[in-house]
């Protein structure tokens, strides 16, 4: 059975502390969704409060139509997999994975082909008889998961599953997961800081920042089109320049410091204002013609694939250009060039950077 | 989830607060009120009598100059031989490291008696000196010899508390001083000590409320230096007069004194806390040359010397006995040992049979007690918490007296039973299981209860199958340390015990205070073996030398 998870107005207080003063979310069923932010972001207490192990000051929060604010966490029928794992170290692998179904007191032989089930799909099944401690942290993990699966719970939450393993085990856990997922079908919350893994597992994302969801969206959706310069900066990077919006003859352009203007065909209806533009180095174009935003060149990084440049604009800004690698020199510390910008991708924001007055196309 | 809802958890709280104001608090309470009240009067003629006769006031001195010596010299002596068997490869590591922890673990006046036969009047070597060399040994009896007999017991527990804090320093800071040209004994004090200072004030306060409460030892030893908690015994048993009213009054004044010297330690450790993450432990250095020589001549000295009266009591409870018991004769045979199983048999199963009921008691109050800490803290909790120190700075005697001043009237009258024997020793012992419980669960990540409550197991469940197993590496630990604790208890249960509840240490006691020579050898071996078979075998179980105290 598919779940849907729907919170509504949810409300996190540590004594008079607001940790997340107003917030309501709807996960689909089958859906892998993503609560993504900083540390400390409340991401993780959201997480503790669809799981039991946190107390809900307000709002209510539903699997289906089962409001579960005062189900004890035993009740809920969910997955957990933790950050350190929680693998019990006094139980073999496989008392680990049974363990759920004992207690939901299954009988013998159900007990042992489904936990034999798990452990296959997550491929520890020759490890069945050993300890938790003569397993590596990529098998714990798996370990974890297996157990969380093992239940055949209603949602999975993970909180920051990864962050233990080291670099390449992260990537390939990480392609693990969402197979499983997907496989499965199991309506999955997660929660990370790292957004770049976000973006590899997740259906969608809600990126947090001080309890308060700023924006929820694809992937895509939050890398194109963020919607404040929080999410432009959190997910992926990109380099915030002052400009203004100009409305002429029934064009409308956005004017850069120095003058440059870049006529714009997606910006939403509104005055003639100062605003904040938000370019991904890939974004910018170096220019043959010699105009657009002139600079000079103060560190180049060849990365084989693509070089990066820092340019120092004519105005005093420090910006960062992401290239595909030419045959031949790239360009040299002092060089001077013109960077225009690629109009379609590119995003622009109200002065305070907190809304986006780009048309969103999905 | 719903707070106000009743569960499993609170029951347990109740209930512990129930036992604990009703053993811990209630039994105080009577013996404050029985200090200060006289005929049903307000009256502070015990104190100022107290205060005012340097009689009564002068046990107070001595236990504190005791209490002072033998803190400032099992320092000393612990600390060095830990040092030496943690830094450097000693010969026999191992073997010292297990001696060094049977000599804490022997009942606390067996050291004394033994003491006495060995240089005491008309004790071996004492004889030895006098009709072989012909020179005056020095005197065991009085302050220096209670400063030696409860150095070599109290020393151990330093060295095991300063040898598990060197174990914590990581061996780069060792490297990094040495790389700034701080080496050997500036090393020592400059880098080593400071880093183990936490440890250092935590056994220096165990080991002066021990020496300062201790009545075994100077009861047997002190002769005319007379402390304080064998003068609480004298007037509570009424050698010259009993007066329980002014035992009540000592009571309480030792109790604020320990009182002070603890919250003064804990102000004082507050200055010295940090965190130390030890990844690589120190790799234990070669000891060369003289400098080599001289820290095993040490170690093994000091060891032996500690060592040496368990033995002399275990040989001398082979040797025959005179008819009237008093004086050893030629020859070897086991009538000691019939001697006392005739007389005291009994002491035997009641002592196995009060060990396992009070460290189960011990052992079940001590983990929910730790666990209502940890992980449910709240206004009771943090009550128990508290409450549960408070035997911490109580001296047995006190314990003692304060369980028959509540006890043996009203309500609830438990004078003469076993329970009130057991109690009072799970008392006594509760504040170092939960601490050590306490110590453990903070060790178990929380998530892992979690992971086990999100797969369908109740709280209750969660805590018998998960927390409690996690726990059992810790919890066996210090079991084995109360285990021999509550076997060798004196100082309550002199005061409460009855001809059905003579444990061996009693027995013992008993018998060595008659001085029946031969018995109170047997008894004293049998209980040397037991301590002694129970840690060998907790060694052997558990793989491995430590003791948590």
């Amino acid at each position: 059975m598919e779940v849907n998870i729907r919170i509504n107005h949810a409300l996190k207080k540590y004594g008079d502390n607001v940790v997340i003063p107003d917030l309501s979310l709807d996960i689909k069923p089958g859906e892998f969704f993503t609560l993504l932010g900083p540390s400390g972001c409340g991401k993780t207490t959201l997480l503790r409060m669809i799981a039991g192990f946190n107390s809900i000051e307000g709002g209510d929060f539903y699997f289906n139509d089962t409001r579960i604010n005062d189900m004890e966490p035993s009740k809920r029928n969910i997955g957990m997999v933790f950050q350190n794992y929680a693998i019990f170290p006094h139980m073999s692998v496989r008392k680990n994975v049974e363990f759920g179904l004992v207690n939901k007191k299954k009988p013998k032989d159900q007990i042992k082909t489904i936990s034999e089930k798990y452990m296959k799909l997550m491929h520890i099944d020759e490890y069945a008889d050993r300890m938790p401690s003569q397993l590596s942290g990529g098998q714990q993990q798996r370990v974890a998961l297996a157990r969380a699966l093992a239940i055949e719970p209603d949602v999975l939450l993970m909180d920051e599953p990864l962050s233990n393993l080291d670099a390449k085990l992260r990537v390939e856990m990480r392609q693990v997961i969402k197979e499983v997922q997907q496989e499965v079908g199991i309506t999955t919350v997660y929660v990370t800081h790292d957004q770049e893994e976000a973006m590899a597992v997740s259906d969608r994302i809600a990126v947090f920042k001080s309890g308060v969801i700023q924006q929820i969206g694809t992937p895509h959706q939050l890398y194109q089109r963020p919607q404040n310069t929080f999410v432009a900066f959190f997910i992926g990077r990109s380099n915030l320049l002052d400009g203004k919006l100009v409305h002429e003859g029934g064009k409308t352009f956005v004017v850069f410091n120095n003058g440059f203007r870049q006529e714009m065909t997606n910006i939403v209806d509104c005055e003639d204002q100062e605003v904040k533009i938000s370019v991904r180095p890939e974004e910018f174009v170096m220019s043959d013609d010699g105009t657009g935003i002139s600079g000079v060149v103060e560190q180049t990084t060849f990365l084989g694939i693509s070089t990066n440049y820092f340019i120092r604009t004519d105005h005093g800004e420090r910006v960062e250009v992401n290239e595909e690698s030419q045959v031949g020199k790239s360009l040299q510390k002092g060089d001077r060039v013109c960077l225009k910008v690629k109009a379609h991708k590119i995003n622009v924001f109200n002065k305070e950077g907190s809304a986006s007055l780009v048309v969103k196309e999905v | 989830m719903n707070k106000n809802k009743l569960n499993v958890w609170h029951i347990f709280s109740l209930l512990l607060l129930v036992f604990d104001l009703l053993f811990i608090v209630y039994p105080l309470f009577n013996v404050l009120k029985n200090s200060i009240i006289i005929d049903h009067q307000f009256s502070l003629a015990h104190f100022v009598r107290f205060f005012g006769d340097s009689y009564y006031l002068d046990t107070l001195i001595n236990s504190l100059k005791v209490a002072f010596v033998v803190t400032l010299t099992s320092l000393f002596f612990g600390i060095l031989l830990a040092y030496a068997n943690t830094i450097y490869e000693l010969k026999g590591s191992l073997f010292l490291q297990i001696v060094t922890i049977l000599c804490s673990m022997s009942a606390p006046f067996v050291g004394a008696y033994s003491w006495i036969l060995l240089l005491g009047r008309g004790g071996a070597i004492t004889t030895f000196l006098k009709d072989v060399l012909n020179v005056a040994a020095p005197s065991i009896y009085g302050f220096g010899g209670i400063v030696l007999v409860m150095t070599t017991k109290l020393f151990p527990l330093v060295y095991l508390y300063v040898s598990g804090a060197l174990k914590g320093i990581d061996q780069s800071l060792m490297e990094a001083a040495e790389n700034l040209q701080c080496t050997g004994f500036k090393r020592f004090t400059k880098v080593v000590l400071p880093l183990c200072m936490p440890s250092i004030l935590a056994v220096a306060l165990m080991v002066f409320l021990r020496a300062m409460a201790d009545f075994g030892t100077p009861v047997l030893i002190g002769e005319g230096y007379r402390t304080f908690s064998v003068e609480i015994y004298k007037q509570y048993i009424g050698e010259g007069g009993m007066d329980h009213g002014f035992a009540a009054a000592i009571s309480i004044i030792a109790i604020m004194i320990t009182a002070v010297i603890f919250f003064t330690q804990k102000a004082v450790s507050k200055r010295f806390s940090f965190k130390m993450d030890s990844m690589h432990p120190i790799q234990k250095q070669k000891a060369e040359g003289l400098f080599g020589v001289l820290l095993h001549v040490y170690s093994y000295l000091v060891v032996a010397i500690s060592f040496m009266p368990q033995l002399y009591i275990i040989y001398t409870s082979f040797r025959n006995v005179s008819k009237s018991g008093n004086t050893f004769v030629a020859g070897y045979s086991l009538n000691n040992y019939k001697a006392f199983l005739a007389r005291m048999g009994q002491a035997v199963p009641t002592t196995l049979l009060i060990g396992v009921v009070t460290l189960a008691l011990t052992l079940v109050i001590a983990v929910l007690t730790a666990y209502l800490i940890v992980r449910r803290n709240n206004k009771i909790n943090s009550a128990l918490d508290t409450l549960s120190m408070i035997p911490y700075i109580v001296p047995g005697s006190v314990v003692g007296i304060s369980m028959v001043m509540g006890f043996s009237t009203g309500p609830l009258v438990l004078t003469g039973t076993m329970a009130i024997m057991i109690i009072a020793i799970a008392i006594r012992r509760m504040p170092y299981t939960i601490r050590s419980s306490v110590a453990t669960l903070q060790q178990i990540p929380l998530t892992v209860e979690e992971a086990a409550e999100s797969l369908g197991c109740s709280k209750f469940k969660t805590f018998i199958k998960i927390t409690v197993p996690m726990m059992m590496r810790g919890i066996i630990s210090g079991a084995i340390v109360s285990w021999i604790t509550i076997l060798t208890e004196l100082s309550s249960s002199i005061i409460l015990y009855s001809s059905k509840t003579t444990t061996l240490t009693l027995s013992t006691y008993i018998f060595v205070s008659r001085g029946t020579l031969g018995p109170a050898a047997a008894s004293a071996s049998i209980l040397t073996l037991f301590t002694t078979v129970s840690l060998l075998l907790f060694f052997k179980l558990t793989k491995s030398s430590d003791l948590a105290l």
